[in-house]
C-alpha cells in the first residue's frame, strides 16, 4: 500500500506534469528542428510565433463562447484551433515574403537569418502583446478533470489523492496524434520525401527538378501548424500570457538540441528529456520517499537537488553537457 | 528682461504667499501589474480626499487640489522611479500619495523623494525594512509595518488550530520580508513551517514550487503574494493536485478577485487585513464605490487617509513646500486635538487656520508611531459561504 502511495504521490507531483510538458516542449522542438533542417537556420521567433498562433485561437473561442458554441466536455479552443493554424500560416508565410526570402535569395549565412529571426521575435512579441495585451487571458472551458484528487481517493481509498486535468490528457493525446501525421506526412507522401531530400542535399535534390519555393512554403505551413498546436496546449493547460511564450524558447531549443537538431525523432525525445530532468531534479522528493523507504531511514529534510527557481539552469547545464559530449545530439542531428 | 525679472519676481512671491492657486499632489500607484485590480479603487480614496479639501474652499486660503496620477506598476523599480521624477519635475507636486508596494516605494524615496525633498505617504507599502530606511523625515505610511502582520497572522493560525504550514512568499521586498515575520513568529508561538520557497511572479506554471510545497507538509498553505499574480495560480495547482484545500493570506491576497477565481473551493481559508474596528472607512469605501471603481479591495481608507494627512500638514504649516509640512504630519495624526472623522476634513481646516490643534483619526483611526508609520489594527477574514468576511478585529 505504502509503495502505491508513493507511486500515486509521484504521479501527481511529477510524472502527469512532465509528460504535458514534455509533450509541448516535443512539439514546440519539432517545429524548431524542422526549420533548422530545411531552412538551415534556428528560428528564434518560434516561441512568438506560438503565442501569436494560441493568440489567433483564443480570440476565435472567445467568439465561439459568445456565440454558445461548444464542444461538451472538451475545450472550446480544439474547434477555434484550425482557424488559429490559418492565421499563423498566413503570418509565417508573409513574413517568409517579406523577410526571409531576401535573405534566402542572397544565400545569406545562417548566422544573419539567426539575427534576422530575431528581430521578427521581436515583432511578432509585439504584435502579440498590442492586439490581446500583455496580461493572462483564460479560454478554458469545459470539463476541468479526467479524475480529480478527491474522486480518486473514493475510488482506491488511497491516502494520496491523483489529478488528471483534462488539458493534460489532451496534450498527449494530440501530441501523439500530430507527431503521427507528421511523420507519415514526411516519410510517405511525396512532398514529405521532397522535403527530407531537400534537408538531405540540397544541391542534389534541385538537380533532380525538386522545387525549392514549394519545399520552403510547406516547411512553412508544417511549423505553423505545430506551432500553434503545441501555443494552445501550453496556453489550455497552464495559462495563456504573451511573455510565458518567449520564455519558453530555452527549454524548446535546449529540447532540439539535445535530440539533435534537424531530427524530428531527437526533437520528440529531447523534449521529454528536458522536461523530466527539469521536474525530477527540482522535485523534492520527501513526499515519495517517507512512502518508500523503510521507517528508520525516512528523510527528515526536503530531498531536494535544487530550489525550484533554478528549473532553466537545468535545461541550460543539460544542453551544455550534450553539445560537450556528443555535439550532434543524442540521435544523430546537425552539428550545430 | 527686467521686466521679466520683475514678473517673475512677483509671481513668486505671491506664490510664496499662499494666494488661492492650484496644489497638486501625485498619486503613484500600481495601475499595471500585480495589484492591477486593488489600485483603482486606493486612488479613488486619496482623490476622494483632494475633492472634499477642493471643495471645502477652506484650504490654503481657497486653492483647491488637483491629484496627478503615475504608474508605479509595484514590480518594476526604473519605471516607478521614472513615474515619480516625472510627477515632481514635470507636474510640479508638492507632495506624493504612494508609493503602493513595498520595493518600488523604498526605490521612489531613496533615488526621487529624498533627492528632491517632497513628502512621500504610502497607503500600503508594508516591508518592515521600510521602518529603518534613511527618509530625512519626507517618509510617512498609513499602513502597519508587516512585522506587525506576521504575529497578527501567527495568533490566527495558532487559535485556529493550525500547528504547522508551508509557506510560499512572492520573490520580492514585500514577499520576503512578510515571510520572514510570519515565520518567525509562527515559531515562536510553537508551530513548525514546513517548508519554505519563492515564488516568482508571472510564470505560466507553479507545479514545481506546489510539488515542493506538498513534500513539505503541513495543514495549511501560507501564501504572502499577490491577488492578481502568481497568487491564485499557486491556489489553483494547490487544489487541483489536492496539495493543501486551505490557505492562510495576508493582505496581498484578500481581493474581490479571490472571490472570483476560488469562491467556495477556498472554503474556511483565512486572512489578515489592515484594519481597526474604532477605524470606520465605510464612507469612503461607499463614496469610491459609487465612483464606479470596485472597492473590495483593502487599502482605500488607508489611501484616503494619506492623501488628507499630507493636506491637512499643508494647513497647518501654512505652506505647501516639504520642507515646511513635514514635520506637521505627525502632530495632525496624533492627539491632542479635536478627533476628525472622514469627512470632516473641512472642519479640520477650518481649526488649523484658527491655529488650533487637531488629531486626525480618519477613516483608519490613523495613529503614527516610531518614524511615521501606522500603528497597526489588523481585521481577520475568514472565507465563508465563498466570500471574504470579516472574523474579527485584533
Amino acid at each position: 500500500m505504502d509503495f502505491l502511495n508513493g507511486l500515486v504521490a509521484l504521479s501527481n507531483f511529477v510524472l502527469i506534469p512532465a509528460m504535458a510538458y514534455g509533450s509541448q516542449l516535443a512539439l514546440g522542438a519539432l517545429g524548431v528542428t524542422l526549420i533548422y533542417g530545411i531552412l538551415r537556420f534556428s528560428n528564434f521567433a518560434h516561441g512568438d510565433t506560438m503565442a501569436f498562433g494560441a493568440m489567433v485561437t483564443v480570440l476565435v473561442t472567445w467568439l465561439f463562447q459568445s456565440m454558445g458554441i461548444s464542444l461538451g466536455p472538451l475545450p472550446t479552443a480544439l474547434l477555434a484551433l484550425p482557424f488559429g493554424i490559418l492565421g499563423t500560416m498566413a503570418l509565417v508565410l508573409l513574413t517568409d515574403r517579406m523577410v526571409y526570402k531576401f535573405y534566402r535569395d542572397q544565400k545569406a549565412k545562417p548566422v544573419i537569418l539567426v539575427i534576422v529571426s530575431m528581430g521578427v521575435m521581436f515583432i511578432m512579441n509585439g504584435l502579440v502583446r498590442f492586439i490581446i495585451g500583455p496580461n493572462d487571458q483564460k479560454f478554458a472551458d469545459g470539463e476541468r478533470f479526467i479524475i480529480s484528487v478527491r474522486e480518486f481517493k473514493a475510488m482506491t481509498g488511497l491516502r494520496e489523492g491523483l489529478a488528471i486535468k483534462t488539458t493534460q490528457g489532451l496534450t498527449v493525446v494530440t501530441a501523439v496524434i500530430v507527431v503521427a501525421l507528421l511523420f507519415w506526412f514526411l516519410n510517405r507522401t511525396r512532398t514529405g520525401k521532397s522535403m527530407r531530400a531537400y534537408s538531405d542535399n540540397e544541391d542534389l535534390a534541385l538537380l533532380s527538378g525538386i522545387n525549392p519555393e514549394r519545399v520552403v512554403m510547406y516547411t512553412w505551413l508544417i511549423v505553423a501548424a505545430l506551432a500553434t498546436v503545441a501555443g494552445v496546449l501550453y496556453g489550455l493547460d497552464k495559462t495563456f500570457k504573451p511573455f510565458t511564450y518567449f520564455q519558453l524558447l530555452l527549454p524548446i531549443f535546449a529540447s532540439a538540441i539535445v535530440g539533435g537538431l534537424g531530427n524530428p525523432l531527437g526533437a520528440i525525445a529531447g523534449g521529454f528529456v528536458i522536461a523530466f530532468s527539469e521536474v525530477t531534479i527540482t522535485y523534492a522528493w520527501k513526499k515519495v520517499l517517507v512512502y518508500w523507504m523503510p521507517e528508520s531511514l525516512e528523510p527528515s529534510g526536503l530531498v531536494q537537488l535544487m530550489s525550484t527557481d533554478y528549473k532553466f539552469a537545468v535545461s541550460f547545464v543539460i544542453l551544455i553537457i550534450v553539445l560537450l559530449f556528443k555535439p550532434t545530439g543524442l540521435f544523430q542531428g546537425k552539428s550545430v | 528682461m527686467k521686466k521679466l525679472l520683475m514678473a517673475s519676481a512677483a509671481t513668486a512671491l505671491i506664490a510664496g504667499a499662499a494666494a488661492a492657486d492650484d496644489v497638486k499632489i501625485g498619486v503613484i500607484l500600481g495601475f499595471t501589474g500585480p495589484i492591477e485590480s486593488l489600485t483603482p479603487a486606493m486612488a479613488g480614496g486619496a482623490e476622494l480626499a483632494m475633492k472634499e479639501v477642493s471643495d471645502s474652499g477652506k484650504f490654503m486660503g481657497g486653492s483647491t487640489v488637483t491629484p496627478v496620477r503615475a504608474d508605479s506598476t509595484c514590480v518594476d523599480a526604473a519605471a516607478a522611479t521614472a513615474a515619480a521624477e516625472r510627477l515632481i519635475t514635470s507636474d510640479g507636486v508638492k507632495g506624493i500619495m504612494g508609493a503602493d508596494c513595498s520595493g518600488v516605494t523604498g526605490a521612489v524615496l531613496s533615488n526621487v523623494a529624498v533627492p528632491n525633498g517632497v513628502v512621500m505617504i504610502s497607503p500600503s507599502a508594508t516591508s518592515p525594512g521600510l521602518s529603518t530606511v534613511e527618509d530625512q523625515g519626507m517618509f510617512f505610511r498609513t499602513s502597519p509595518s508587516d512585522a506587525r502582520q506576521g504575529q497578527v497572522m501567527a495568533e490566527v493560525l495558532i487559535e485556529q488550530g493550525y500547528k504547522s504550514a508551508a509557506l510560499t512568499y512572492a520573490n520580492n521586498d514585500y514577499g520576503k520580508g512578510l515571510s520572514d515575520s510570519i515565520a518567525s513568529a509562527f515559531k515562536a508561538l510553537g508551530g513548525e513551517i514546513t517548508v519554505t520557497t519563492s515564488h516568482e511572479l508571472g510564470k505560466a506554471d507553479y507545479s514545481a514550487e506546489v510539488g515542493t510545497l506538498a513534500s513539505g507538509g503541513g495543514d495549511i498553505l501560507i501564501v504572502a503574494g499577490y491577488v492578481d499574480q502568481g497568487g491564485p495560480d499557486i491556489i489553483r495547482t494547490s487544489i487541483d493536485t489536492g496539495a493543501f484545500d486551505v490557505f492562510a493570506l495576508p493582505d496581498g491576497m484578500i481581493g474581490a478577485a479571490l472571490e472570483d477565481n476560488f469562491g467556495d473551493e477556498i472554503e474556511g481559508s483565512i486572512g489578515t487585513v489592515p484594519g481597526s474596528e474604532a477605524a470606520d472607512s465605510s464612507m469612503v469605501v461607499k463614496m469610491v464605490a459609487e465612483t464606479g471603481a470596485d472597492a473590495t479591495g483593502p487599502y482605500i481608507g488607508e489611501s484616503y487617509d494619506a492623501a488628507a494627512l499630507i493636506m491637512l500638514a499643508m494647513q497647518a504649516a501654512g505652506s505647501t513646500d516639504s520642507a515646511d509640512y513635514a514635520a506637521k504630519i505627525m502632530d495632525v495624526a496624533n492627539a491632542p486635538g479635536e478627533m476628525i472623522k472622514p469627512g470632516e476634513l473641512g472642519k479640520a481646516l477650518e481649526i488649523l487656520a484658527a491655529g488650533g490643534e487637531i488629531d486626525y483619526v480618519g477613516a483608519t483611526a490613523v495613529e503614527l508611531i516610531g518614524g511615521g508609520e501606522a500603528a497597526g489594527g489588523y481585521r481577520e477574514i475568514v472565507i465563508n459561504g465563498g466570500k471574504i468576511t470579516t472574523a474579527k478585529y485584533r
